[in-house]
């Protein structure tokens, strides 16, 4: 019985004590933390995905609270509405930015593109474009070994198996450009995010003269020019043999893709074109 | 017999091309030179469109001290000034020039005439062989004036010459000392000179015994010359690995080979240097192996830099039916190409046709922690420790674990029983890490 009431007595000064001195010392060694970072990383999404340029959620947060204005800090995940909950949250003005989604800028698909040679090494695009320029005769074009979908913490990205090219849910994508960093070759490309996410942009990167580039890839741009010309609103501009057309100034009209004599301008999520009746004639011609 | 102590592997040697005497190549239609054959800064271009030059001529400048100059291996008309693809695929800057004749500069010595050393000083040596465009042949292509010139406060003790040719199939090199032997001397003589050394070793596999001794009897009349002969085993003819099996001494990690008092140049550079020097004659040719296992002929070839492969394959009888990659340079430190018509350059030791059942790559299998690629490793690096790391893109970690020390050798992806392709991810570490490395000194 008296070992009993020692044991318990003793136990519980021992534990009195060291709750003491551990009280003593968190107060001692107690790191003043903003309560305001919590604020703000409870508003983040939370997906850590680094697209801002910081370490993970808690890191932009720390950089929100110390920051005198938000004009430098943007989440590309939360986009602007994210930003201005931020911004309430600190009693600061957000910064605002057109929301944009990645594009795969590269339409080589084995159709268009002939194997010159065979790749069986590390499956990474990043050792891949290290050894050498790549399984086709264009040195510019995507590798198709994925690492963009592997890097993406959406799940948005995702190999089509038949063009053996990456291809983007925009609905998922984030723009977090992780991507974009992971692409040893930079075909990824964050663009500006346009109404029932229609887009027109030169699927390709190849800066080879036009006659190189074409025998390499079918639907290579080959800087001809062309929708230069036709472009109204000079959003086209060329160099290096390789055509851009600028997101800002483009008004999506549709015209620069029509006149392009390879097909390397792509119209994602257009209605399709009203066929005039001159077309239609023509088109009935050739295919009588 | 000596050898260095650590790692190692044994591939078998298929050195098929041994018994072929050096033939001279007959010359291209149009050479392509690329400005970039050296390690470090490109040349800069001294001609242009349309302008004559005769072979031995400079057509590129350096751009720096890790730079060379590069001459016309050809006489003829500069076509054009252009990118084209190198040995990776990538275009780079090239001169392309058309051949008309063989008319060399005046001043080049053409006859075969043994010239003994010149007296010349160790500066003026120096200075020569940096603008004869020397780099070192062995495959990795530095800048020979750059080693030749000792650093302030170092001290040069002994010169070993790289005799090894340690990598299978190759035998450029093992041509050359039986063929000019007398030549790679004279040169060794002249390195010495510049390097104000009283001896070099000239160190040989036990696999070329004729070798050995056709310069063991040479060196008789060569003071201060001997030939070692080595244990057959690879990675040999790597620089630290030569120092270790030669003069028992270990260059520090991340140091060089001056730092323990040694430089080390390969047979073929030595050549390069007695040409310089006695014979006025810029470094524009070399001899390449050409040869593969289902290859009825094999060959030797001097060939002018900027020669295409195609060639050099033509004149060996065509590709054979079942070749499944052709390797620019060994099998083991080699680079397969992803295009054939691409030029020989400075560093191209050696063309191998690798059959379909002998080039493809192991499907890649767990790891299974056997540790062979530990054992094998001849720096004393952990390639399996590296890889996974590497996976990771664990920079900073790889970069304690000395990744930079890693040559590139391949014997653990050689040895490994899973197939696993260990050098791709330290050669990536080694990328990230050398850009990280690069970063911080700015």
């Amino acid at each position: 019985m008296n070992t009993v009431v020692i044991t318990i007595i003793s136990l519980s000064v021992i534990g009195g004590l060291s709750g003491f001195i551990l009280f003593l010392i968190a107060q001692k060694f107690k790191v003043f933390e903003d309560p305001r970072i919590d604020d703000v990383e409870a508003v983040l999404p939370g997906a850590n995905c680094g697209g801002c340029g910081y370490p993970g959620c808690r890191g932009f947060a720390e950089n929100c609270v110390k920051a005198e204005s938000l004009d430098t800090l943007f989440c590309p995940v939360g986009g602007n509405d994210g930003m201005v909950k931020v911004a309430e949250a600190l009693g600061k003005v957000a910064a605002t930015k057109d929301p944009t989604v990645a594009v795969i800028r590269c339409s080589g698909s084995p159709d268009h593109r002939t194997r010159t040679t065979r790749y069986d090494s590390a499956a990474t695009c990043e050792i891949a474009s290290g050894l050498f320029s790549g399984d086709t005769a264009c040195s510019y074009g995507c590798l198709g070994l994925g690492d963009c979908v592997v890097v993406c913490t959406f799940d948005a990205i995702h190999m089509n198996p038949v063009t053996l090219l990456p291809e983007v849910i925009d609905e998922k994508c984030t723009s977090c450009g992780a991507c974009v960093k992971a692409c040893p070759k930079t075909i990824i490309e964050l663009r500006k995010k346009s109404k029932k996410d229609r887009k027109i942009f030169v699927s390709c990167v190849n800066q080879d003269k036009g006659a190189v580039a074409k025998k390499a890839c079918s639907v290579a741009c080959i800087g001809c020019k062309a929708c230069v010309k036709e472009c109204q609103f000079d959003a086209i501009t060329i160099a290096n043999f390789l055509a851009y057309i600028d997101p800002v100034k483009c008004t999506l009209c549709r015209k620069c893709m029509a006149v392009c004599p390879t097909d390397s301008i792509l119209e994602i999520n257009f209605p399709p074109r009203k066929v005039t009746e001159v077309e239609s004639v023509v088109s009935e011609i050739q295919a009588n | 017999m000596k050898t260095f102590p650590r790692g190692g592997v044994h591939p078998p040697e298929n050195k098929k091309a041994s018994g072929f005497s050096i033939e001279v190549l007959p010359l291209p239609k149009s050479v392509c030179i690329h400005l970039s054959q050296h390690l470090g800064a490109p040349a800069e271009p001294l001609v242009a469109k349309g302008d004559t030059v005769k072979a031995g001529q400079l057509i590129a400048k350096s751009t720096g001290f890790v730079s060379a100059n590069i001459h016309s291996p050809v006489s003829g008309t500069v076509q054009k000034i252009e990118p084209a693809p190198d040995s990776s695929g990538y275009k780079r800057p090239a001169i392309f020039i058309e051949v008309q004749g063989d008319e060399w500069l005046e001043t080049i010595d053409r006859s075969p005439n043994l010239i003994k050393s010149p007296d010349l000083t160790s500066e003026e040596i120096i200075a020569r062989v940096g603008q004869m465009g020397i780099v070192g042949l062995g495959g990795a292509t530095f800048p020979s004036h750059v080693k030749i010139t000792v650093p302030k406060g170092k001290k040069a003790e002994i010169l070993i010459i790289n005799g090894v040719e340690c990598e299978p199939y190759l035998t450029s090199d093992h041509r050359l000392m039986l063929e000019k032997g007398e030549e790679i001397l004279v040169g060794t003589q002249l390195l010495m000179k510049a390097l104000r050394v009283n001896q070099a070793v000239i160190g040989i596999e036990r696999n070329k015994p004729d070798a050995i001794s056709h310069l063991t009897r040479l060196c008789a009349r060569y003071p201060g010359i001997r030939v070692e002969a080595l244990k057959v085993k690879y990675p040999q003819g790597g620089e630290k690995q030569l120092i270790k099996a030669i003069t028992g001494r270990e260059v520090p990690s991340g140091r060089l080979p001056i730092d323990v008092g040694a430089v080390v140049y390969n047979v073929g550079t030595a050549f390069a240097v007695y040409e310089a020097i006695t014979k006025n004659k810029p470094l524009f040719e070399r001899i390449v192996t050409v040869t593969g296992k289902s290859m009825e002929r094999t060959a030797n070839y001097l060939v002018r830099i900027g020669t295409p492969v195609t060639e050099l394959i033509e004149a060996t009888g065509g590709m054979p039916e079942d070749t499944g990659k052709v390797i620019n340079g060994g099998p083991m430190m080699g680079k397969a190409l992803p295009l054939l018509d691409v030029p020989v350059t400075k560093g191209t030791s050696g063309i191998v046709l690798m059959p379909v059942a002998e080039s493809n790559r192991r499907t890649t299998m767990n790891c299974i922690r056997c540790s062979r690629c530990n054992s094998v490793c001849a720096m004393g690096l952990e390639p399996y420790f590296l890889m996974s790391l590497g996976e990771a893109k664990r920079w900073d970690d790889m970069e304690q674990e000395r990744v930079m020390d890693c040559m590139e050798c391949g014997s653990c992806s050689y040895t490994c029983p899973s197939g696993r392709p260990l050098l791709d991810y330290i050669r990536l570490g080694k990328n990230s890490v050398n850009r990280i490395i690069r970063s911080r000194s700015k």
